[in-house]
């Protein structure tokens, strides 16, 4: 009986899992693209020296996002390393972290009327939820130097 | 005065005239209880942590304000070539460091 009932929760966090994480994932990419022809303008590079000449002011400018995989996908994860070869179910979590993570630093690039971000930098982390110690979670921070320009 | 922050080896309007050496700053920060009922079920449905996002900006926003009180003290009113650091150091905290060189500018 008691196996019975583990089995049929696994089952429905499977299926919540699979569900709401590809939906929220798909809804996820979307706004990511808009939000991204949307600050087109500001360039986002990882030179480190400036070529500008009429720069008036720099600021340091961050964007950062913790962002977590859902039950479904955890659990082929957890399949996947049993045989090893690549983690398809986290590709699309750490690419979608890192352009959110982006675009929160565009946005911030935006409001001091700044269209160029210089020395682009990524730190990436995990952080470790449940007892077991399973990853399911990053957070990612991009930073950089904003351009204030006449 | 605050004191300026970029993560530039060198300010594009501004003259070097002093450096100063390295300063640092950080913070050690745990996860929460309200916030930690909702990451479980987030790490049910997937998706952003929001409380997390939040929890880990203020502690960012925290160590740069060390960073620059520290670099105040040592007559520095800039700080160049600034880095982010994440480590956690003990099952649901983790510490946020961020360094530079303190130098004096124009």
């Amino acid at each position: 009986m008691e196996v019975l009932f583990t089995l049929a929760s696994f089952l429905l966090l499977m299926i919540l899992g699979y569900l709401f994480g590809s939906f929220a994932e798909r809804r996820h990419y979307q706004s990511i693209w808009t939000r991204e022809a949307q600050y087109r303008h500001i360039v986002v590079v990882n030179q480190r020296f400036p070529r500008e000449k009429n720069v008036r002011g720099t600021q340091l400018v961050m964007g950062s996002v913790v962002i977590s995989v859902d039950y479904f996908k955890r659990f082929l994860a957890t399949l996947r390393t049993l045989v090893g070869g690549p983690l398809n179910s986290y590709e699309s979590l750490l690419d979608r972290a890192r352009r959110e993570a982006i675009l929160r630093l565009q946005a911030e690039a935006e409001q001091l009327h700044s269209t160029r971000v210089y020395n682009l930098r990524f730190e990436t982390s995990s952080i470790s939820l449940g007892q077991n110690d399973r990853i399911g979670s990053i957070e990612v921070l991009a930073y950089g130097t904003a351009l204030i320009q006449e | 005065m605050s004191v300026l922050i970029s993560n530039l080896e060198l300010l594009p309007d501004r003259k070097i005239i002093k450096q100063l050496g390295l300063v640092q700053g950080s913070t050690v920060r745990s996860k929460h209880v309200g916030r930690d009922i909702m990451a479980g079920l987030k790490n049910v449905f997937g998706g952003e942590l929001k409380g997390y996002t939040e929890l880990l900006e203020d502690s960012r926003a925290e160590a740069l304000r060390r960073m620059q009180a520290q670099a105040e003290a040592i007559g520095a009113n800039a700080v160049i070539n600034v880095r982010f650091s994440t480590s956690s150091v003990a099952q649901g905290a983790s510490e946020i460091f961020v360094y530079g060189t303190a130098v004096l500018v124009e």
